[in-house]
């Protein structure tokens, strides 16, 4: 095993490395406050302010589902539990997409609208950005918050039954503390999550008023290429990521997929039918708000796949490319370094492997460009660059699903190993990839879904000849071809969702 | 022959010494309370926690430094003695080579030593389609097949009914006779001490003693076997 450690050791240095020496780059090529203007103040505030607002609506909508969620048992509550994490892997853009067609000029909510003599409301702007933020984190505030009524102990339910509870007693006395308990945690982390808002900005923001830093990063790069100005935004956003990310540790960051959800804690307070009623409605329109920009999309998008251009199946290939290489290399990574980080003083591996958290692609995009400059065209190099911050962006998903197996791994067999002298290659093939080949599997389709679907530093890199799916879509939808973005989403959806399929179901089987 | 000479382990506040040597052959138990430390020297011995001072001899080699696989003895857990997932014959197979890289000469020597320990034919299935002594007998054919001429066993076959248990013990001092190999039993139960072992080391106060010849020992107590057996 001790090479097994040096290979990890060496492999979180250079991770960390990889890390550090593009964010040194931003900071030595900043311009110093005096270059930014005032109206990279604004997506500052701007930045701050949706976030704020995303958090707080994605955790309001979210208790009454959650609720729900918690003391209902009904058929299909399995796939309403899966239907919240999906959104995990979702690509934003193909959301956005959605998010269109059902709120869009010609959607369905302005049809309602006009049809009943209201003013018909636009997607695009401030609470566009709100809008999609929601549609994101809000299945996840909900997953959270189910936890927490979870953890209520069934004890207590049946003392408060005992004692003749009403709905209201138990909110009072047993529901509001565990809320008031949970939900700060379960809106910093949604807040973090959207201060580092890039895809949705850049196709639903725009404009003085609804700019973040990260879109702030891309506009000063793509259009001005005022790299001082871009890298300054960037130590901006660096600075906000480092604050969330500290803030974070002190939370316990909840991994992406929930387990043990499948319980539900036997209730008889709620048994009325209007309360019945209630958790109905919330669950409804919940799967509504989640299916229907989707299934728009899905149905608009089937009839025109057979005539999308060469281009989108191009990128289509470029991305599959990039998530199957990204799996790969983040696996192997997350391997090494989780057999070094669970040995003794291995704990700042896992740190060194979590940085990545407070940088976001974008920055890390800006200091790679600047790096790359003086020895070649950083264009030619944008998908190298696509993948790289692919896999420094899957780390630490892969290593929260690591980390714990290969713990378990040692306590339940290392002795065993130790006794037969089992190490180096042969511990590899006989021991390790074959007990952790779930949660190896796990992270690989997370990475290869996550990469699928990446619209951040390609953005800023790509020439049109080097789009991935994602960009390609982007491009579709700016020129108005909204049936053939919709096809390239179908098949985007397609790409994502299999390849998280095709790795998390082949580790199971076989 | 086995030497712990001024031997000690500590782990935190608490600490075991010894000082003794057990001679080659025939099988020996280290008797104790739960707690006092048994599984702890054993550990000790096998390499699997570092001693705080003294030293570890095998048949006149220094064996303190050496990893566990490189000592000359095999060890047998209380659990997790298998692989779930490898198969019986791979499990067992690991004796003779880590990387699983087997000769004709030996799978044959791995087919023997099952059907030695009554696991004919077994050799394809996994852990868990096996009963708790049928597990425990793969464990001790790969502990034969290592031939390594000390065999450790932390309270073996707890796990398992009266009956499976004394079945398992006969087993073990018959096949151990039969391949020369010395055997070192950490055990609780003084019934199994009695049943196989030729002699016994009580664990007390963080001391263990040098070994006694079982019969004598039962026969005429010490004091703190006295105690132990109440």
């Amino acid at each position: 095993m001790t090479l097994g450690v040096r290979i990890g050791v060496a492999v979180a240095s250079v991770v960390a490395a990889a890390l550090v020496v593009p964010l040194g780059a931003v900071a030595w090529r900043a311009d110093g406050w005096d270059g930014l203007r005032p109206s990279d103040w604004g997506a500052l505030r701007f930045t701050l302010g949706q976030a704020m607002v995303s958090a707080a609506l994605s955790v309001l909508l979210a208790v009454p589902v959650a609720r729900a969620l918690a003391r209902r048992r009904f058929a299909g509550r399995g796939a309403v539990i899966l239907l919240l994490g999906a959104p995990f892997i979702l690509p934003v853009i193909v959301a956005v997409l959605g998010l269109v067609a059902v709120f869009g000029r010609s959607g369905p909510v302005n049809t309602l609208l006009t049809a009943v003599g209201l003013e018909p409301v636009s997607i695009y702007g401030a609470h566009g950005v709100v809008l999609a933020h929601v549609f994101f984190n809000m299945p996840l505030a909900t997953r959270l918050i189910v936890q927490g009524w979870q953890a209520i102990p069934g004890e207590r339910l049946r003392l408060a039954a005992s004692l003749g509870f009403t709905t209201r007693d138990t909110f009072r006395l047993l529901e509001w503390p565990m809320l008031r308990a949970v939900v700060p945690g379960v809106f910093l982390v949604i807040f973090l999550i959207c201060t580092t808002s890039f895809a949705v900005a850049l196709a639903l923001g725009g404009g003085p008023n609804a700019t973040t830093v990260e879109l702030a990063i891309y506009e000063a790069f793509r259009f001005d290429f005022d790299l001082g100005r871009a890298a300054m935004l960037g130590a901006l956003q660096l600075i906000l990521g480092a604050t969330a990310a500290v803030l974070s540790l002190r939370l316990a960051l909840p991994s992406g997929f929930g387990a043990g959800q499948d319980r539900v804690v036997p209730r008889w307070d709620s048994q009325g039918w209007a309360v019945r009623m209630q958790d109905s409605v919330a669950i409804g329109l919940a799967c509504a708000f989640l299916l229907l920009p989707v299934a728009i999309v899905l149905g608009d998008g089937i009839g025109h796949v057979t005539t999308l251009p060469a281009a989108v199946w191009w990128g289509a290939l470029r991305s599959l490319v990039i998530a199957v290489a990204a799996a790969l290399l983040t696996t192997s990574l997350a391997l090494a370094m989780a057999i070094a980080a669970t040995r003794p003083h291995g704990g700042w591996i896992e740190v060194a492997g979590t940085l990545s958290v407070a940088a976001s692609p974008l920055v890390l995009g800006t200091g790679l460009f600047l790096l790359v400059l003086p020895v070649a065209n950083p264009v030619v190099l944008a998908l190298p660059v696509t993948l790289f911050v692919n896999v420094v962006l899957g780390l630490p998903f892969a290593l929260r699903a690591l980390i714990p197996a290969m713990r378990d791994l040692i306590r339940d067999y290392d002795r065993l190993s130790a006794s037969l002298n089992l190490s180096g290659w042969a511990w590899l093939r006989l021991v390790g990839l074959p007990r952790l080949r779930r949660p190896l599997g796990f992270a690989a389709g997370l990475t290869a879904a996550l990469a699928a679907g990446d619209l951040g530093v390609i953005a800023l890199f790509a020439s049109p000849d080097q789009a991935t799916l994602p960009l390609v879509l982007y491009q579709l939808m700016g020129s108005y071809r909204m049936d053939e973005a919709k096809a390239a989403a179908l098949l985007l959806i397609a790409l994502s969702l299999g390849v998280f399929w095709l790795f998390e179901r082949g580790s199971r089987d076989a | 022959m086995l030497e712990l000479r001024a031997l000690r382990v500590d782990l935190g506040a608490f600490h075991v010494s010894a000082d003794l040597s057990l001679t080659t052959g025939g099988i020996t138990a280290i008797m104790g309370a739960s707690g006092s430390g048994k599984s702890t020297i054993l550990s000790a011995i096998a390499g699997f926690v570092p001693p705080s001072a003294g030293q570890i001899r095998i048949d006149g080699a220094d064996v303190t430094a050496l990893a566990p696989g490189a000592r000359p003895l095999s060890v047998l857990f209380q659990d997790n003695n298998l692989f779930p997932h490898l198969t019986v014959a791979q499990n067992v197979g690991l004796g003779l080579d880590p990387g699983l890289r087997l000769t004709p000469q030996h799978r044959e020597a791995r087919d023997v030593v099952l059907t030695r320990v009554g696991l004919d034919g077994m050799g394809d299935r996994l852990p868990r389609d096996l009963s708790g002594g049928q597990q425990s007998r793969v464990a001790l054919a790969r502990a034969l097949l290592r031939r390594r001429p000390w065999l450790l066993l932390d309270e073996p076959f707890s796990a398992l009914g009266p009956a499976l248990r004394q079945d398992m013990l006969a087993l073990l001092r018959e096949t151990t006779r039969d391949e020369g190999l010395s055997v070192l039993m950490v055990t609780h139960d003084p019934g199994d001490a009695r049943s196989i072992a030729d002699s016994v080391c009580m664990l007390a106060d963080g001391v263990l003693a040098p070994p006694a010849e079982t019969q004598e020992l039962f026969a005429n107590p010490t004091e703190v076997l006295r105690s132990y057996l109440g």
